[in-house]
This record gives structure tokens, C-alpha cells and sequence, in this order.
């Protein structure tokens, strides 16, 4: 365990407002989230917990601003969403987001380094020679300074979610959002993934994490539970784990065991 | 992105599946090479059919005794025998527009040399019948005014004639050939001209004085044709015109009646044979557009599955930052790349066959710049119009259910 100092949390970047989604499939509606109210301040480290199907994954969604609600508001760094349109929703992604997969979602048969660039090219204000170095910049910040040219089916698992994670910090994000992102990788792997997070977020970066794994939410600086499309309980983790305390402790045997 | 990203982007997505943009592309290929080639060949036959008339004299007019059907394109001599002496004279001394002017016989019988003979026409004309139909002394002279005067008993020899009377490469000039029991002398050998494209032999002739044909083989005083240049191309129908009002004039035509002999002029005939061979192009043409459109709908098919098969990319693309227009326009670049990549490929491949079809089968073909350009343009066309609606299917995607997609 480390004293991981809070930021000062002065500064609001999330603030949702009795916000709902319904998705409507044949005759039946689903009510995924059924009002909810949350705020997240600026280098919080969250984790959004919940049993299977409640509400998780939607919840990101809209806070990613892939999907719109049906009702409440949205308020990410200062701009309501509910104002913008599709074009402004993409800008808005592109410079003020950044996600993270449980699949990695890397482009195939394209290198590293390419992958990480992607969200710049999106991004007409900067130049190649620019986007070409922050690439280089995020993938030494994950520690694949050496694997810049290997194409994606040359990584590993945990390599490749690193390539994502240098995805998802190029474009200097407001926000770094992650659904399940150790959701594919061994204990080992997800630890190593979790000790990047909690030095990004040591660093500044303020991070949404959805899992259903406590072990791994107890990484983070603070938990809030979902259930049935409801927030159940938002609690900061007091005892929060190091990662990297925590690898140092795995017995190495845990390499060859079967779980 | 930037157009030079986007076009970045659509190479290496093409680059990543090689064989099957080349085999999209070959639709495109296939077609634009056979309308190439097509047209190459349509073109190839007017441009002879057009050389072959060009042939035949120099800007030439020609009166036929007789009256043509209204609108029709008969040509044959209907055995009317009303032109004469008179009407060269009237034509002579009335239509300023005509250089050159010659009456035309023809007599057909056997030309008989020792115990050869050989079926021919004997043709018979004043001296400037040769300008105006572009027939050239090899060696040897022409018959002379006076021996036309005269109605001298001499004769030019055509190549064809001499192969089978004489044999090939003989000179049988000096020599005398009968024709209908009268003795030609023969004063000249003419240049061979080769068969027309109508498979004429135009060799196989002998050329006399008319007044020898007429008086001592035929015993006739009218002519077949009168035969005549206008002074230059622009002239023709102008030489054509005259005529007409000079050869009403020499056979009384009422006003309002009906002309009793038909002029034709070799523009006329060009421009006929020339509008046979354009609905030909445009008929070999439209049959191989046809393969162009198939070329279309393959790569409209390709795309279509290109844009499933991405769909996880596209939403991607779209989490990233991608808005709809840049997605619309890295699919559309990569069709419209698919497509004029294929058309230049069959551009250049459409240029060989075409050459090629020269060479191997004699057929004249002819590239023009136009459809050149105009294959490069409807492969532009065709890239947009059918990488629209696969492009528009992905743009449209919504990110969350296409990064969802499996
Ligand atoms: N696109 C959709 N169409 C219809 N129903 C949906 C859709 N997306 C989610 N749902 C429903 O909304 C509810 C919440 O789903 P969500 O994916 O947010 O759950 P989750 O908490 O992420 O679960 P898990 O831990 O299994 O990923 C579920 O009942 C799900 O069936
Ligand atoms: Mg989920």
C-alpha cells in the first residue's frame, strides 16, 4: 500500500444529471440506466463496478459520447452535450478522449506505432512530423519504445493493450476511459496494465475504468457500484493497492499455474 | 484528414489486400480494354472506308443518266441514255466550281491477246479522265486530244489485265490487244491501285478515247456517266448545284418536274459510308460498355464487403474522431482509386489489343485521344457512383454499434 496523494479535486470534469437510457428492442424496452447521478473531478482514478448487464458499459458510452442519452444531462469539461451535433460529438471525442477496449480494437496489419497515430490523423491541426512524435512519445510512456514497428499479430496480449493505451493518451485526453480493460488478460498482465494506469493517473490523467473484478478496482481511488441501472454506492477505496507492490509480491509459480 | 491521409489510407487498405484489388479491377480492366479496342476497330473502319472513297477521284461530281427514287440511295444506271455531248458542254461552259470534266463509257467483253483472253471493262474517256480519278500513267503516255479527236485506236492498260494476257510483269507496251474484234494499240500501263473496299478490282480495266468506244465499239452516241473534279473540297456541293442547274437547263426540266438524271458527289458517299460505320462503333461500343457496367457492379460488391468486413475499424475510426465525411470519403477514395487504377491499366491494355488486332488480323484500327479520355472520365463516374452507397452504409454506421459488430 502507497500514499497515493489525491489531487487537489477543485476542478469538475464529468457531471452527469439524472441521466437515462432505453434501448428498444422489438416489443420489448430495456431501461439500461434508470437515472444517474455522478460527478468526477479532475485526476480521480474511478472504477464503475456492477454485476453483468447493469448498466456498465452504457454508462461509458455516454460519457464517451458514442451513444447519446434519452434523458439528463451531460456536462464533460465544461461543454453540455446535449447541444452538439454528430460532427462536433467526433471532434469532441478526438480531442478531449480517450478509450480503451477490453479488445484492444488495434488496426490490423498495421504497425504500433501507425495504431498510435490513428486519433491524430483526425486531427488536422497537426502536422505529420508532429503526430509521428507524439506516437513515439505515448509508446515510450507504455514502455514499447523498441516495438514501434511490430504489426499487432507480433505483441502480446498485454503489449497490445499497451499499444491501446498509447492510443488513447496521443491526443492528450481531458479523460481516459477504459471498459474492461483487463478483461482479456492474465493476473500478471492485468496487474502490469493496472500499474501504467496508476502512474498515468499519478501523473495527472483523470481515468474511468469500468470492471466487475474488485481485486482490480481496488487499484483505484474510488469505487462506485452499479446495480440495475441505478448507482448502489460510491465509496473511495482507503487502502488502495500499489501495482507495481503487488507484482513484486506474485509468486512467480502463479506464471505456470492454470486459474 | 487531409486528402493526401485519406488517399494514404485508401493505398494501404487496397495494398492489404492485393489480389483481390486486382481482381476487382479487372472487371474495370476487361471493360475499358474491349471499349478501347472497340471503338479502335470501328474507328480503324471508317477511317478506310473514308480512305478507300478518297480513292476513287479528287473531289469528285458525277452525273448518272437516269432519275434516282426520292430519298433513296439507288445508284444504278436505270439504262436511261440522255446524256450527251450537249450536256458536257453546258456543264463546261456553266459551272465555274469544276476543274476537271470527262464523259465515261464502259463497254464489257473480252480482251484478247494471241491465244489468251481475259473478261474486262474497256472504259472510254477524254484526257483529263485520269485527274480526276486519281489513275496514274506507270509507263508509257496517255492518249493524246487528238487521238481523241480522232478516235484513235489505242489503249491504256490496267495490271490485273496484263497478268493474264501478257503475264506478270511483262511490258506490253507497243503491243495490240483486241477488244470486240477491234485492235488496240497499247500506249500506256497504269499504275495499280489495289482492290477497293467495296472488292472492286480497280486494275482490271482498259482506258481508250470515248470517241473510239463510242463510234467503233459500242456505236453509240450517248454517255454513261459524266465524271468531274470540283476546283477544291469546299466546292463540291456548289459543283453539284451548278451542274444541276446547268443540266436542267440542257434538258428543258420544267419547273417543279422531276430531274432525269441523278448527280452524286464523292462527299456524299463518304458521309454515307461514314454514318454506316458510326452506328457500327456505337453498336461495338455500347456491347462492350456493357462489361464496363459489369466492372462497376464488381467493384460496388467488393466495396460492400470491404465495408463489413471493416465495420469494427469504422467504429474505431469513428471513437477516435472520424466523422461521417471522413469515413464516406476514405471508402469512396478507395473505390474511385479501384476504378481509375483499372481504367488506366485498361486504357494502356486496350491501346495494345487494339495495336495488336492491327497486326495479327490486318483489321485498320484506329485509337482516338477521345475515347481515351472518355474511358478515364466514365472510370472516375463509375468509382464514385458505385462506391456511393457501400461509403454511404459505412458514414452512416453508429460507432458504438460498429465497434460492437462481430
Ligand atoms: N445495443 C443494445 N440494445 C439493446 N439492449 C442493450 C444494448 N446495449 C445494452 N443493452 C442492455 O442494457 C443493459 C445494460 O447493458 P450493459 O452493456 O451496459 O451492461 P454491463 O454492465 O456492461 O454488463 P457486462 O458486465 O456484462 O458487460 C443490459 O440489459 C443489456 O441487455
Ligand atoms: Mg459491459
Amino acid at each position: 500500500m502507497v500514499g497515493l496523494e489525491n489531487k487537489a479535486m477543485n476542478k469538475t470534469i464529468i457531471e452527469v444529471r439524472n441521466l437515462k437510457k432505453d434501448f428498444h428492442v422489438g416489443e420489448v424496452t430495456v431501461r439500461a440506466l434508470k437515472g444517474v447521478d455522478l460527478s468526477i473531478s479532475e485526476g480521480e482514478f474511478v472504477a464503475i463496478m456492477g454485476a453483468s448487464g447493469s448498466g456498465k458499459s452504457t454508462m461509458l458510452n455516454i460519457l464517451g459520447c458514442l451513444e447519446k442519452p434519452n434523458a439528463g444531462d451531460y456536462i464533460l469539461d465544461g461543454v453540455d452535450m446535449a447541444k452538439l451535433s454528430k460532427d462536433q460529438l467526433a471532434a469532441l471525442r478526438n480531442q478531449k478522449l480517450g478509450f480503451v477496449f477490453q479488445s484492444y480494437n488495434l488496426l490490423p496489419r498495421t504497425s504500433a506505432l501507425e495504431n498510435v497515430e490513428l486519433p491524430l490523423f483526425y486531427n488536422n491541426k497537426v502536422k505529420a512530423k508532429e503526430r509521428r512524435e507524439r506516437a513515439q512519445e505515448a509508446l515510450a510512456a507504455v514502455g514499447l519504445s523498441d516495438r514501434m514497428d511490430h504489426m499487432p499479430n507480433q505483441l502480446s496480449g498485454g503489449q497490445q493493450q499497451r499499444v491501446a493505451i498509447a492510443r488513447s493518451l496521443v491526443n492528450d485526453p481531458v479523460v481516459i476511459l477504459a471498459d474492461e480493460a483487463t478483461g482479456n488478460l492474465d493476473t500478471r498482465t492485468s496487474f502490469e496494465i493496472m500499474a501504467l494506469f496508476q502512474e498515468l493517473n499519478s501523473k495527472g490523467k483523470t481515468i474511468v475504468f469500468v470492471t466487475h473484478e474488485a481485486d482490480i478496482a481496488r487499484f483505484t481511488s474510488r469505487n462506485i457500484v452499479f446495480r440495475d441501472g441505478h448507482i448502489l454506492r460510491s465509496e473511495n477505496v482507503t487502502d488502495r493497492f500499489s501495482a507495481i507492490e503487488m507484482l513484486k509480491n506474485l509468486p512467480v509459480t502463479d506464471d505456470i499455474e492454470t486459474s | 484528414m487531409h486528402i493526401s491521409n485519406l488517399l494514404k489510407v485508401a493505398i494501404y487498405a487496397l495494398k492489404r489486400n492485393k489480389l483481390r484489388a486486382l481482381l476487382t479491377m479487372l472487371g474495370i480492366i476487361i471493360g475499358v480494354a474491349s471499349v478501347i479496342a472497340m471503338l479502335a476497330i470501328g474507328q480503324g473502319s471508317k477511317k478506310s472506308i473514308q480512305d478507300q472513297i478518297s480513292t476513287m477521284g479528287t473531289n469528285l461530281v458525277f452525273v448518272m443518266a437516269g432519275s434516282q427514287q426520292r430519298g433513296g440511295i439507288q445508284m444504278g444506271n436505270s439504262g436511261a441514255v440522255n446524256i450527251t455531248v450537249k450536256d458536257m458542254d453546258a456543264i463546261r461552259a456553266d459551272c465555274p466550281s469544276i476543274s476537271d470534266l470527262s464523259p465515261e463509257v464502259r463497254a464489257n467483253g473480252q480482251a484478247v491477246y494471241s491465244n489468251k483472253n481475259w473478261p474486262t471493262s474497256l472504259f472510254g474517256s477524254n484526257t483529263e479522265y485520269l485527274n480526276i480519278k486519281k489513275i496514274e500513267v506507270g509507263s508509257g503516255r496517255c492518249f493524246t486530244e487528238k487521238e481523241v479527236k480522232s478516235a484513235a485506236k489505242v489503249c491504256l492498260i490496267g495490271a490485273t489485265v496484263i497478268e493474264h494476257l501478257f503475264g506478270k510483269d511483262a511490258n506490253p507496251i507497243g503491243l495490240t490487244v483486241r477488244y470486240k474484234k477491234i485492235p488496240f494499240k497499247i500506249i500506256g500501263v497504269l499504275k495499280p491501285k489495289g482492290t477497293n473496299t467495296f472488292g472492286q478490282d480497280q486494275d482490271d480495266l482498259l482506258l481508250a478515247p470515248y470517241t473510239t468506244v463510242q463510234k467503233r465499239v459500242m456505236a453509240i452516241t450517248y454517255f454513261q456517266s459524266i465524271q468531274s473534279s470540283a476546283i477544291n473540297e469546299t466546292k463540291t456541293k456548289d459543283a453539284a448545284a451548278e451542274m444541276e442547274q446547268a443540266l436542267r437547263k440542257s434538258h428543258k426540266i420544267k419547273e417543279g418536274a422531276e430531274n432525269d438524271f441523278t448527280i452524286r458527289s464523292q462527299d456524299e458517299l463518304v458521309s454515307t459510308f461514314s454514318s454506316i460505320s458510326n452506328v457500327l462503333t456505337i453498336l461495338l461500343g455500347a456491347i462492350a460498355s456493357i462489361s464496363l457496367l459489369v466492372g462497376g457492379i464488381g467493384i460496388m460488391n467488393i466495396m460492400y464487403v470491404s465495408v463489413t468486413e471493416r465495420t469494427r475499424e469504422i467504429g474505431l475510426r469513428m471513437a477516435v474522431g472520424g466523422r461521417g465525411k471522413d469515413i464516406l470519403m476514405q471508402f469512396l477514395i478507395e473505390s474511385i482509386l479501384l476504378s481509375v487504377l483499372g481504367g488506366v491499366i485498361g486504357i494502356l491494355l486496350g491501346i495494345g489489343v487494339s495495336k495488336l488486332i492491327g497486326i495479327l488480323m490486318g483489321w485498320p484500327t484506329v485509337v482516338l485521344p477521345a475515347s481515351v479520355v472518355l474511358s478515364f472520365f466514365v472510370c472516375t463516374v463509375i468509382g464514385v457512383f458505385f462506391g456511393w452507397y457501400p461509403a454511404r452504409k459505412a458514414a452512416s454506421l453508429n460507432p458504438i454499434d460498429a465497434l460492437r459488430f462481430e
